[in-house]
């Protein structure tokens, strides 16, 4: 389980505070309005930003200052999730390696990976030879062979249309069962927590509530939830 | 906080970073420990001093007042072949010096065209050596230089603001006062202190054109205290005085904001109701033709005279051609080597930057002598002639690298910074993976620059060089010394060729599948 105990970041004259444990497997949507600190939360939880107070541990072992790439996390940013100058297969052997040195299992293990995603005989194409959704598919590939516990998405689908994001946040929820990982969304849309999510944090200016069920969040809103939803 | 997060190490940055001080500033060192009091200048040396100061201004006025009428034309007509003389005004940039004097005296020399124009009207040759010729050399440079950004500036102007004049009715003087006038005074000061420092450290121009006690720059002045009377400690002097010149330039541009050197608004053309009477067309098409023809004919002559000297070019010239190419190549490869770890560093520490653009303001032949003067104490400096000049002029060319390599540097880390922390590609495999496959476009641009900067080079090596270890532009200088000016044009056309190739090789290796 992820805990978050007495986090604090500040940034001029806005603070970020979360306290709260999310249990290791669950499908967490992180939902807020714009500017409220969800994608500062996705970077403290990430490593990108180091809080001012707190402590931040995965399975009681205390992560507070590792780097991002020594935790166990993989994440799907806003954008440029995919270096443009590479394969696909490329980009996802990073997530394996980060010399790009692979053997031929682990080759195999990227084309899998690839298959996986519905993207065969695609492993020679850069980002700008494939579709928007199947850029997607490219890095959703790579959290694929990356096997780490924890999986963040920061509305990494923002700029597909509604059809194709369903498809992909469907897909993210597939690799996240077949790793049994943690996963934490970004999101603004509704439909897109009612399709994914178990939990809901639910952040509004800076303070980060505690994870509840999206079922009973929703008989019972907090005042902000109400606003945002707009009903 | 933002955690932060340097994936490459520092120390390659830092060593590249003392290495260009000790260059720019501890050659200035070792400079002035050698030199004589300042009592000891002459009156000839004094007039060195008036004269650089003098050309200079005179050159940087009539380049900025030719470039107005020519950008301001340039601006406001489209026609075919503008893109073309555009670009052409980015070459003098990397044209050899030696290139470009001969060229303007096959067209304007004793001989050349003009001068047989001139006679045939019955009047009076001119006379391309001392004064004019330099003032001559320095516009053929500097116009160029001059047009581009004075464009820039016109490009940079919104064109609803000339739609907004035409319905007010203003004509060509009232546009010229409310929207041109504001533009102008903004950029010719930068443009005009650019210039001028330029003028004061080009070398390769007084030493062909210059000379005598009329036209000699203070650097033909150090030159020939090295060379006529081996005295060092009157070089050094000297070296102090132009250091003095250089750093008050270099102060006065700080007061203005000096116009940088971009692709951006070029290829603008804004509709003009103001421009459209037959007065206007005329002035017009009067300035882009002279300007292309002053620019074109005397590469034109090259290509042609040299086409005929190319037959006969004595086998010495063989040899210095390749020198020159290793002289190059190793100038670029300094060049890159230099510019990425500094800009690598400079990611962190944004003052290794300022260190890398210090030799903007510093003049190659004061670096040459100060490192004349270190590598005397301990061995015979002409055996390290080409490495000296390929590393001078690398160090010269940083300001221009690093200027293209950073702003890509700061895109590919800006773009891809985060996921490749998040996947530990760090150190040299975030160098190999990540950054140079981004940079290549930057890297191959710089490496053409910095080869064709060393491949002109004609400062350094005239300290440095022994007779029979000349670079190319070295030898065709001899030639025209020696009056052979057929082999020189030819030699010429060689050196020219050798490097746009050069230029265009790595430019377009960079290029490559970007």
């Amino acid at each position: 389980m992820l805990e978050l105990q007495s986090i604090r970041l500040t940034q001029g004259d806005f603070t970020l505070s979360a306290d709260c444990v999310i249990p290791a497997g669950a499908r967490v949507a992180v939902i807020g309005p714009s500017g409220a600190g969800k994608s500062t939360l996705l970077s403290v939880i990430g490593g990108f930003e180091t809080p001012d107070a707190g402590r931040m541990l995965w399975d009681g072992v205390d992560l507070t200052q590792a780097l991002p790439h020594e935790r166990p996390i993989a994440h799907l940013f806003q954008d440029n999730n995919l270096f443009a100058h590479m394969s696909a297969a490329e980009n996802v052997g990073l997530g394996i390696r980060p010399n790009l040195r692979l053997t031929e299992a682990e080759k195999a293990r990227v084309t899998d990976a690839l298959a996986a995603v519905g993207l065969s005989g695609l492993e020679g194409r850069r980002p700008a030879e494939l579709s928007g959704g199947q850029q997607s598919r490219v890095a959703l590939a790579r959290v694929l062979v990356q096997e780490k516990p924890i999986i963040l998405l920061d509305e990494p689908f923002s700029a597909l249309g509604p059809a194709m994001r369903g498809e992909m946040i469907g897909l993210a929820k597939e690799v996240s069962e077949r790793l049994g990982a943690t996963m934490l969304m970004v999101t603004h849309d509704i439909a897109d927590v009612d399709r994914f999510a178990d939990l809901v944090i639910w952040i509004e200016d800076g303070q980060c509530q505690p994870p509840r069920d999206w079922g009973e969040m929703k008989a019972n809103p907090p005042q902000g939830l109400k606003s945002y939803i707009g009903t | 906080m933002a955690r932060r997060i340097f994936p490459i190490a520092l120390w390659p940055g830092l060593i590249a970073a003392a290495l260009v001080a000790a260059l720019s500033f501890g050659t200035l060192v070792a400079v002035a420990l050698r030199a004589e009091s300042f009592s000891a200048l002459s009156e000839f040396d004094w007039m060195a001093v008036r004269f650089t100061v003098a050309q200079a201004l005179l050159s940087a006025f009539l380049s900025v007042a030719f470039a107005i009428p020519a950008a301001r034309a340039l601006a406001r007509r489209s026609f075919p072949g503008r893109g073309v003389l555009i670009t052409l005004l980015g070459a003098p940039f990397i044209l050899p010096t030696i290139v470009a004097i001969l060229g303007l005296t096959a067209v304007f020399g004793q001989s050349g065209f003009v001068s047989k124009l001139l006679l045939w009207a019955g009047l009076e040759p001119i006379s391309i050596y001392g004064f004019h010729g330099v003032i001559l050399a320095h516009v053929f440079y500097n116009l160029p230089l001059a047009t581009r950004l004075l464009l820039q500036g016109w490009g940079a102007i919104p064109a609803e603001r000339f739609r907004l004049a035409s319905s007010l009715h203003f004509g060509p003087s009232e546009v010229f006062r409310h929207i041109e006038r504001p533009m102008l005074k903004e950029i010719i000061p930068g443009a005009f202190t650019v210039i001028f420092l330029i003028c004061t450290t080009s070398f390769a121009v007084a030493l062909t054109f210059g000379g005598g006690p009329k036209a000699t720059t203070v650097e033909l002045a150090i030159y020939e205290a090295f060379r006529y009377d081996f005295n060092l400690g009157k070089a050094s002097l000297l070296a102090l005085v132009q250091v003095v010149i250089c750093a008050l330039a270099v102060a006065a541009s700080l007061k203005f904001r000096v116009p940088q050197m971009g692709a951006g608004g070029l290829n603008r053309v804004v509709q003009r109701f103001d421009a459209m009477t037959l007065r206007t067309r005329v002035v017009d098409l009067f300035w882009i033709v002279a300007v292309s023809l002053f620019l074109l004919m005397p590469l034109l002559a090259i290509a042609l005279r040299g086409a005929a000297g190319m037959a006969d070019l004595p086998a010495s010239i063989w040899g210095a051609a390749l020198r020159s190419i290793a002289t190059a190549l190793g100038s670029a490869a300094l060049a890159i080597l230099l510019s990425l770890a500094l800009a690598l560093s400079a990611m962190r520490w944004r003052g290794l930057e300022i260190i890398g653009m210090s030799s903007i303001a510093a003049s190659p032949l004061v670096m040459g002598t100060g490192l004349y003067i270190v590598l005397f104490a301990l061995t015979d400096p002409a055996d390290w002639a080409l490495p000296i000049t390929a590393l001078v002029n690398a160090v010269m060319s940083m300001p221009f690298i690093l200027r293209a390599l950073g702003p890509a540097l700061a895109g590919a880390e800006r773009d891809y910074g985060r996921l490749a922390n998040s996947l530990g590609v760090t150190g040299l495999n975030r160098l190999r993976l990540i950054l140079l496959p981004r940079l290549r476009v930057a890297m191959g641009f710089s490496a053409g620059l910095a080869a064709a900067l060393s491949m002109g080079d004609l400062g350094v090596i005239a300290l440095f060089a022994r007779p029979e270890a000349a670079t190319l532009p070295l030898q065709i200088y001899r030639l025209m010394g020696s009056y052979r000016i057929d082999q020189a044009m030819g030699a010429a056309l060689l050196l020219l060729g050798l490097s746009l190739g050069l230029f265009y090789i790595f430019d377009r290796w960079g290029k490559h599948r970007a």
